[in-house]
């Protein structure tokens, strides 16, 4: 059924592995990869092999998505291309104009083509906010009390927006919204794990959020799957079981430094223009009240469960970084 | 590291070939002393085992944050003092609360600060072999502090959803649908129960099914006297009410101390809920009824076990 796939954002990390593994699969007979920038070379910067991915430059933000989608007769398109934190070159403005005017142009040129018949979308987790109101674990009809205000979870809930305005007026497409905790694993590089390559976390007083993760590799697997088959509707994606963040750090032997939360939004300010280590007030609120999802109705769906928990997931990485807890490794 | 190393330091100050044969000697000595050296040495091992655990990070908490290890190891043993000798708490009818399987807990709420839903928790966890999830205000998880040891401690905030997960479960859930109007009421209104808020709880057994345990908590309500408010400042401190006790704030810090009254805790018969249709619980007279009645029967219990206990202080008064 499936033949020809278009990938966006191939030039990212699971994006990558998103098109090199559906390249791999025989039923699918061409991958179109498509990005803003070139992908990262192999050998120098630990890119990944595309396999028989055919990539191509495109803006997002142009209307030129529409002809790649044309030209091709794509029927499957997986969009991955969500930028989770402002570059140091182009700030926030460029980052949101590529979250939700990329997905726009996206879906608009979806909703002419002819040959469309599967759209699988990446959201996230932060959709859900973080707040002391809100019940402890998010299912996917769950209306938060705090929506997001602005940064990535802000244009995550206006993407999904967007999405679900597609699916209404094109209900022959199989739509399907996937919202992923954090990433976690050997190659992914966000804000939070570079937050836990620190020699010390400056967290809030007084709070020790609930965590979840997600590992790479389920990742890459649910939209393996999700783009070879229908399952239209939102999910959410989690490894089982949560982590407190006072427990992530003792597993990566790090010092925690509890501050006051004026302070934390203080140094925020100072570290963010480093653009190393994000801290939105979306990732203060996290680091306050964390946040926890019910991933039951994806894994019912797909009769398949994350291989990694939560805690196996940041082990992994922990792992690969050669983090280890202070006195030697668990057993 | 450090923990398996140490084994090995003590092996070495004498020759590497006595190394066998002197910890073959200590064998025995220690089994001489047969039971107290014996459970100390378990009790130190476990003590480490435990300490390791806690400074890797290798245990696990459950969706809801409850970290049971840390609760049963750290926070109820600081409580258990509190309320084996200075309240000198008693648990009655405990054959009331189901052994497994998902129920919801209903108390009087009283005593100024939730004294109360502690004790309560000691009481099920240790005499009852039950972990209590109470579902409590939203202005516990927007305190530094008090947020994550309530999480910690199992419990969570007070909406359907959380209940309705928890029960589901098979978790005992506790409430007091009183809430700051019972915590906060006067003295002089004491074990008269206030409105129970909008019967909330109520709707939530019923849609899990589960059943309704009425319980009395007698002795909360003499710990700290509330003998007047200040409401302005409670205001500019964003707090449901401010005390005045007849120590506190005149003695300052030494005014939190509790007053050593006396404790009853009671389990009523529980009410069954699997009856009704789960549909049941959007319906609203339903409900209140239910309320109304659960209501009455804590308040039976309530004032049957008030003359139960007699004095609140005995010897004294």
């Amino acid at each position: 059924m499936t033949h020809t796939v278009l990938v966006t954002g191939v030039s990212r990390h699971i994006g990558a592995r998103v098109a090199s593994v559906l390249a791999a699969d025989p039923d699918v007979s061409r991958v179109i990869g498509v990005d803003t920038v070139p992908p990262p070379s192999l050998t120098r910067d630990g890119g990944i092999s595309l396999g028989r991915t055919e990539f191509v430059r495109v803006d997002l933000r142009s209307p030129d998505i529409a002809q790649v989608i044309a030209a091709a007769d794509v029927d499957t398109v997986v969009h991955m291309s969500l930028v989770s934190a402002p570059s140091r070159g182009t700030g926030r403005a460029a980052m949101k104009e590529h979250n939700v005017i990329g997905t726009m142009q996206l879906l608009g040129a979806c909703q002419r083509s002819a040959t469309v018949r599967r759209v699988v979308v990446r959201s996230t987790t932060a959709v859900y906010g973080s707040s002391p109101r809100d019940p402890a674990v998010f299912t996917e009809d769950l209306e938060p009390h705090d929506g997001p205000s602005h940064g990535y979870a802000k244009d995550a809930a206006e993407v999904e927006g967007y999405v679900r305005g597609f699916a209404r007026r094109r209900p022959d497409v199989s739509v399907s919204l996937l919202r992923f905790a954090n990433f976690m694993g050997p190659g992914v590089d966000s804000p939070l794990t570079r937050y836990f390559t620190q020699p010390v976390l400056p967290t809030v007083f007084g709070f020790d959020p609930r965590l979840q993760f997600v590992h790479e590799d389920d990742a890459v697997e649910v939209l393996r799957r999700m783009a070879k088959e229908d399952h239209p509707g939102t999910y959410n994606v989690a490894g089982a079981g949560v982590l407190l963040l006072s427990q992530c750090a003792r597993r990566a032997g790090r010092l925690s430094l509890p501050l006051l939360s004026p302070a934390v939004q203080l140094l925020g300010a100072m570290v963010r223009r480093t653009g190393l280590v994000d801290y939105s007030p979306e990732q203060l609120r996290l680091m306050s009240h964390g946040r926890v999802v019910d991933s039951g109705a994806l894994e019912s769906e797909l009769g398949w469960k994350p291989k990694f928990s939560t805690g196996a997931a940041f082990d992994d990485f922990l792992r690969s970084h050669g983090l280890r807890p202070l006195g030697g490794a668990r057993q | 590291m450090n923990e398996e190393r140490a084994p090995v330091s003590d092996g070495q100050a004498p020759a590497n070939d006595e190394q066998a044969p002197v910890s073959d000697e200590r064998v025995p000595v220690s089994d001489e002393r047969v039971p107290v050296g014996g459970e100390r040495a378990d009790a130190l091992a476990g003590l480490l085992a435990f300490v390791r655990r806690r400074v890797t990070g290798d245990y696990e908490v459950d969706e809801f944050g409850y970290d049971a290890e840390l609760t049963d190891k750290v926070l109820l043993e600081l409580l258990r003092p509190l309320y084996h000798r200075w309240f000198r708490a008693e648990a009655l009818e405990l054959k009331q609360v189901p052994r497994d399987g998902g129920a919801l807990i209903v108390a009087n709420h009283a005593g100024t600060l939730p004294v109360d839903a502690l004790m309560l928790q000691v009481a099920l966890h240790d005499e009852a072999g039950r972990a209590l999830r109470l579902l409590g205000a939203d202005l516990v998880y927007q305190l530094p502090m008090l947020s994550h040891l309530a999480r910690k401690t199992g419990h969570t905030l007070a909406c359907p959803e959380d209940a309705d997960r928890l029960l589901r479960q098979g978790e005992l859930v506790g409430v007091f649908p009183e809430g700051f109007k019972g915590v906060g009421k006067p003295f002089s209104e004491r074990y008269k129960l206030q409105r129970f808020g909008r019967g909330g709880f109520v709707a939530a057994a019923i849609r899990a099914g589960v059943p309704i345990v009425p319980t009395a908590i007698v002795g909360s309500e003499e710990i700290y006297p509330k003998i007047g408010d200040l409401p302005a400042l409670a205001r500019l401190l964003g707090l449901p009410y401010l005390p005045i006790t007849p120590f506190f704030p005149l003695l300052g810090p030494l005014g939190l101390v509790p007053l050593p009254s006396k404790w009853l805790i009671e389990f009523g018969e529980p009410i069954r809920t699997d009856d009704y249709d789960p549909a049941a619980a959007d319906d609203p007279m339903l409900v209140f009824n239910l309320t109304d009645q659960i209501r009455e029967v804590i308040q039976q219990l309530l004032d049957q076990l008030r003359l139960r206990r007699g004095h609140a202080f005995p010897p004294f008064l």
